[in-house]
């Protein structure tokens, strides 16, 4: 099981003068759920553009499966296997709900599949999501959550053999929260795909991920399981704040799910 | 009943010639070359890959298909697919570098402009060859009429080899619809890096839209040079025919099949009319040389902003958006 499937070596992404990604490193193990977190412009959305070819690489290096894939295009690194999500959502409007999908079920397997095929797997990917699978279904009938959902859809459409959620939570209520973090466990336990999850509301993510990376200033500032990170005085001090016991508790609670 | 419309539309666009006059038979023809270039323009034009140097690829059917005609002797029926391979490769050197430096919009219109400009100047300047300004006459062979040169005497012939074209065009259109590179296509249209991150080789599908595009609007130039036996660099290229392209394809519609033709026909047809009143004025001592042009100007903003769609895309519309009515 301990095959690592991704890791970064002193990735570093500069805008100028502005160091976004400063030397971070860190291994993901397949079949894991990692939690990245930190505030707002700490760098976690630049590491996922990184890692998805979105952006090249400073300097530093990005290995998927021991092969390096930094400054690849987007959608070879999509071909090799690593589907993800926008934080925000992305949808093509002027597609149908499912021809959204359709698009990265054909595209995602770089057109090797016959036009029927794709039909049937973006709608395998709809229903995990819990999104309608009808033709007719228009961008213009979802909501925030089932724009979200639709952005999951696509991605896991792709057949990603690790998944980038970028999917910062914020905008949904409780009850969807949860629901889309029982998502992304689904994803992994019926799927068996890895997971990176972005987010910086950490109490939901804290249930449900393995490990936990926190990013402040674009530097990795700690590393481990949710209830070690969240009582860690450094996480607690730039990011927690107040809200540090319940994190805490919800971290604690993680054994009794 | 619907159904029956395209089959009735086809039995009389065949039997047409044999029963025509010269001079509407005369338009028929023009309106069909017209209609395939404007076809070819929508192939890219739909997804938002707004080109106004299309005059240039029609250029380049044009001229390589009689320059080796005259020069070399080689038969349009070799000259006109190599003038295509041209256009294609023009197309090639000019779109590569926008989409990889993600030149869009506005600016890559700019440039395809520029493109246009570029290909008229580059044939006027050559003039010791193309005759410049005055213009270009593949010579004819024999008498007018020989199947190896692609010259008809009689319009009859030509109708029906315009007529396969045009066909053409509409199926490739309706192939290019029908495949997954027109969901790949509309998805880079409204969002580039959306779609790279759903698999999409997003420089490598525009590319071929715009090669494919300019490919048939080159088979509508040479198409126009052998039945017209006269080009010029103003005649068939420069701005003044890219921008045509585009007010004919906005008229008719952008997004349907038939769209460009429609718009072919409007315009042709507004334009005979604009000429013959603007002759008969002239000759009781009115000079309204340009109106024709203004009230061009003038329809492209009206269309713009009220029927963005076109005729016929708004018609379908209409039509649709009353039938949904009655389903639900």
């Amino acid at each position: 099981m301990a095959n690592q499937i991704i890791a970064t070596e002193a990735l570093t992404k500069r805008f100028g003068g502005f160091t976004a990604v400063d030397n971070v490193s860190f291994k993901v193990d397949e079949g894991e759920i990692v939690g990245l977190i930190g505030p707002n412009g700490s760098g976690k959305s630049t590491i996922f553009n990184m890692i998805s070819g979105a952006l090249r690489p400073t300097s530093g290096s990005v290995l998927f499966k021991g092969q390096e894939i930094g400054g690849n295009l987007p959608n070879k690194i999509c071909h090799m296997g690593i589907g993800r999500t926008f934080q925000i959502p992305r949808p093509i409007k002027r597609l149908s709900v499912l021809e959204n999908v359709v698009v990265a079920a054909y595209f995602g397997q770089n057109g090797k599949v016959s036009q029927a095929a794709s039909f049937d797997a973006a709608k395998d990917a709809l229903e995990m999501v819990g999104l309608p699978t009808d033709r007719g279904a228009s961008i213009s009938t979802l909501g925030a959550a089932g724009l979200k959902k639709l952005e999951l859809a696509r991605a896991l459409a792709t057949k990603p053999e690790l998944l980038l959620a970028d999917e910062s939570l914020g905008g949904l209520d409780n009850s969807e929260m949860d629901q889309a973090a029982d998502m992304l466990k689904r994803i992994r336990s019926e799927m068996g795909i890895t997971i990176i999850w972005v987010e910086h509301i950490m109490g939901v993510l804290m249930r449900v991920v393995d490990r936990v990376m926190v990013l402040d200033h674009g530097e990795k500032i700690s590393e481990g399981l949710p209830s070690q990170v969240a009582n860690d005085p450094k996480v607690i001090e730039v990011y927690l704040g107040t809200d540090a016991s319940d994190v805490q508790a919800s971290a604690s609670s993680q054994k009794e799910l | 009943m619907t159904r029956t419309i395209p089959f009735i539309i086809g039995f009389l666009l065949v039997v047409a010639p044999f029963s025509t006059p010269q001079y509407p038979l005369h338009l028929l023809i023009m309106i069909l070359i017209w209609s395939l270039v404007y076809t070819a323009w929508s192939l890219m034009g739909r997804f938002g890959l707004v080109s106004l140097g299309h005059g240039a690829f029609m250029s380049i059917g044009a001229y390589v298909t009689a320059l080796l005609w005259n020069y070399s002797g080689i038969s349009p029926w070799i000259g006109i697919p190599a003038a295509m391979i041209t256009a294609a490769i023009m197309a090639f050197l000019v779109a590569y570098p926008c989409f990889q430096f993600k030149i869009v919009g506005h600016y890559f219109a700019l440039v395809t402009l520029a493109l246009s400009e570029v290909v008229k100047l580059v044939i006027i300047a050559s003039r010791d060859h193309t005759g410049g300004s005055l213009g270009f006459t593949p010579n004819r062979e024999g008498d007018g009429t020989s199947f190896y040169a692609l010259q008809f005497a009689d319009k009859e012939t030509f109708y029906f080899v315009v007529l396969g074209a045009w066909v053409l065009g509409l199926v490739i259109w309706r192939l290019v619809d029908k495949s997954m590179m027109r969901y790949a296509l509309d998805s880079i249209s409204e969002d580039e890096d959306a779609s790279a991150a759903a698999g999409i080789h997003v420089t490598g599908s525009k590319l071929k839209i715009t090669m494919l595009s300019a490919v048939l609007t080159a088979l509508g130039g040479a198409l126009y040079c052998q039945y017209q036996m006269f080009i010029g660099p103003e005649v068939i290229g420069g701005i003044g025919i890219s921008l045509q392209i585009v007010f004919a394809v906005v008229v008719g519609g952008l997004y349907t099949m038939m769209g460009p033709t429609i718009g072919a026909i409007i315009t042709l047809l507004m334009t005979e009319i604009f000429r013959n009143w603007i002759t008969s004025l002239r000759t009781e001592g009115i000079d309204l040389a340009g109106l024709d042009t203004s009230i061009y100007g003038l329809m492209l903003i009206l269309f713009i902003i009220f029927l963005p769609k076109g005729v016929l895309g708004e018609l379908i519309d209409r039509l649709a958006g009353g039938r949904q009515k009655d389903t639900s």
